[in-house]
């Protein structure tokens, strides 16, 4: 076995190598630079392994959870590198002299924005839903990682991938397609990692001892088996030169547009609404330390939610080239949404039935109750922005990016931070948290940031929206793009703020979780030995 | 052309149909009287498994018993 490894990863060094010398651009030169000097590390790692002494068998009677710790801590690296951008791009937008000539083109805000929005999507919210669902999937089957290592290399894989589409960002390397910029070989190595992912996934849930497979596995499950289906689509590209980053896109025009969007949208409907909603049915119940409110609710919600996400894209490109029959299908969709968003909502809200009193104690509790109001609100904003008419004031305004921040920081955000706080002290054999005053002050930090950032980017987007409308008795426009730019200033100034707010709260939680983990030390948790007792 | 009328036809009748079909049975079979216990003993799952037996001191303090009333031991 570490010959072929050995030989596998000579051929990958020898080719980066080759990659390195003949690349056609700069990105594709240092990815191909780091890629040899990574592959030519883990063979020489090979090497010292190879006819040594064979190694001490992992025990198979206990949970993985070395590689929830590592994504735990990964979460939080990624979510401050991400909010840290995100707040600094705020502020370029506020004052364009940041825009710095001498960082130029690397740190312009065109290259930082999707470094910003990826780094908050994929890396932080990306390893939150892979850290969390390899955590319950074990606790709800009863049975340890399926796949040995391979968590591991999803693990580290998912870092590269990162670490690739990131600097790819800055070097200029993107497909232009909004939040699927990578290009073609970092799609492609996503695409190995993922599968990986879905097989440890699976491979757990195949060997569960529980008969029922849990619904919140169901979510996580739906969240990959979808993400890896719309990446495949939606990144069908053809290189230019196996040597260089570019690629070509095999759609074109409305077709391309189209997939686009129906890969967008579902994005945000399967990586950070299922996967998510994986989150809440096992962490808020745990939590509560109460079974969900209805099962039953959580069936119905699952399906409706699966059946109709994947048709709501189109929303997306109302008045553009799209067929009307499209966009209206997208938008009664996005409509009928609502109904099993909410059903989902009060179904996690409805599990503190009886336990209403923790929210004045459990500053935790406050952060998933708060997440699923944040959910609750943006999943009736998002069905009422996706109406013609409604669209045709928020499309391209500020209206359009306060709604997303309110789901991704409030619900997503806030989701993961509570779930974080969960994990922390039980992976690190903690009672609880170094300091829960702290988690108090982290809830208001970021929930005042999420306030003054929806709500100056409410105000900034209808007043741009109107502004751009508006014209005079000869039927001619008003107000030039410049002049709604420079009305928006006082806005944008608001939601920096806000952004500086969300982002101290978040360097709260690394305070804390840095002083949690200094004083603990890593637990190991025996698998159920004898199912039937457990089950008793 | 032809491909993408007969596509069109069957989504919009036989695939529609089918897939609402399968909607309304998972919702039926969600809400069955007969799987009343079946849902109760599955939302009770997260509470399972996450102690090891080893751990169990014979103390109800540390023992996954605890898991029965809805209260999770938690390791120190």
């Amino acid at each position: 076995m570490n010959y072929i490894k050995l030989a596998l990863l000579g051929c990958v060094t020898l080719i980066a190598a080759l990659g390195a010398n003949w690349a056609h651009d700069l990105a594709y030169q240092v990815h191909a630079f780091l890629i040899m000097v990574i592959a030519a590390y883990l063979f020489v790692r090979v090497l010292r392994a190879t006819d040594g002494p064979v190694p001490v068998a992992l025990p198979t009677d206990q949970y993985d959870d070395g590689v929830i710790r590592a994504g735990v801590i990964a979460t939080a690296f990624w979510g401050i590198a991400g909010f840290l951008v995100g707040t600094f791009i705020a502020f370029q937008l506020a004052y364009p002299s940041l825009n710095f000539d001498w960082a130029q083109p690397f740190a312009n805000f065109g290259r930082l924005r999707p470094l910003h929005t990826s780094a908050v999507i994929f890396a932080f919210g990306g390893n939150a839903l892979i850290c969390t669902s390899f955590y319950v999937v074990q606790r709800t089957s009863g049975v340890k990682l399926w796949g040995g290592k391979a968590a591991w290399f999803v693990f580290w894989g998912y870092q590269l991938f990162i670490v690739l589409a990131a600097t790819g960002y800055l070097l200029g390397a993107t497909q232009s397609k909004e939040y699927a910029e990578p290009e073609w070989y970092i799609d492609i190595w996503l695409t190995i990692v993922w599968l990986t992912y879905l097989a440890v996934f699976l491979g757990t849930i195949v060997r569960r001892r529980e008969k029922h497979i849990y619904v919140a596995n169901w979510f996580y499950l739906a969240f990959i088996i979808t993400v890896a289906m719309l990446h495949v689509v939606n990144n069908l590209s053809v290189p230019v030169s196996i040597w260089g980053s570019k690629s070509v896109q095999v759609f074109s025009g409305v077709q391309d547009a189209m997939t686009q969007w129906w890969y967008g949208h579902n994005a945000v409907g399967f990586f950070l609404t299922a996967g998510f909603l994986g989150m809440m049915y096992y962490f808020v119940p745990k939590q509560a330390e109460r079974p969900i409110y209805s099962y039953k609710l959580s069936i119905i919600h699952f399906w409706a939610l699966i059946f109709l996400y994947i048709w709501a894209g189109p929303h997306h490109l109302h008045y553009t080239a799209l067929p009307d029959w499209a966009a209206t299908l997208g938008m009664v969709f996005s409509i009928v949404l609502w109904m099993p968003s909410w059903g989902g909502m009060i179904n996690g809200l409805m599990t503190l039935q009886g336990a209403w009193d923790k929210l004045r104690t459990d500053p935790i509790m406050r952060m998933f109750v708060l997440s699923l109001g944040f959910y609750g609100m943006s999943t009736f904003e998002g069905p009422m922005m996706s109406i013609r008419a409604v669209n045709s004031l928020s499309h391209y305004t500020d209206w359009t990016i306060g709604h997303v921040h309110s789901g991704a920081l409030g619900w997503n955000g806030m989701i993961t931070f509570a779930c974080l706080y969960y994990l922390t002290p039980r992976l690190w054999g903690r009672k609880e948290m170094h300091s829960v005053s702290a988690i108090s002050w982290h809830f208001w930090l970021a929930t005042l940031g999420i306030v003054l950032y929806a709500s100056s980017m409410w105000v900034s987007g209808i007043m741009e929206g109107l502004m751009w409308r508006e014209v005079d008795d000869q039927g001619f426009l008003v107000n030039a793009f410049a002049d709604t730019v420079a009305a928006k200033y006082p806005m944008y100034v608001v939601r920096s703020l806000g952004g500086v707010m969300f982002l101290s709260g978040a360097l709260v939680m690394v305070w804390n979780m840095w002083m949690t983990i200094r004083a603990g030390k890593p637990v190991t948790i025996a698998t159920p030995a004898r199912y039937a007792v457990a089950a008793e | 052309m032809h491909t993408y009328t007969f596509l069109r036809q069957l989504a919009d009748s036989w695939v529609l149909l089918a897939m609402f079909g399968f909607f309304a049975s998972a919702g039926i079979w969600a809400y069955l009287p007969s799987q009343r216990r079946a849902r109760d003993d599955a939302s009770l799952i997260p509470f399972r498994n996450e102690d090891a037996p080893k751990t169990c001191s014979g103390t109800c303090d540390t023992c996954a018993c605890m898991a029965d009333t809805g209260k999770a031991p938690h390791h120190d």
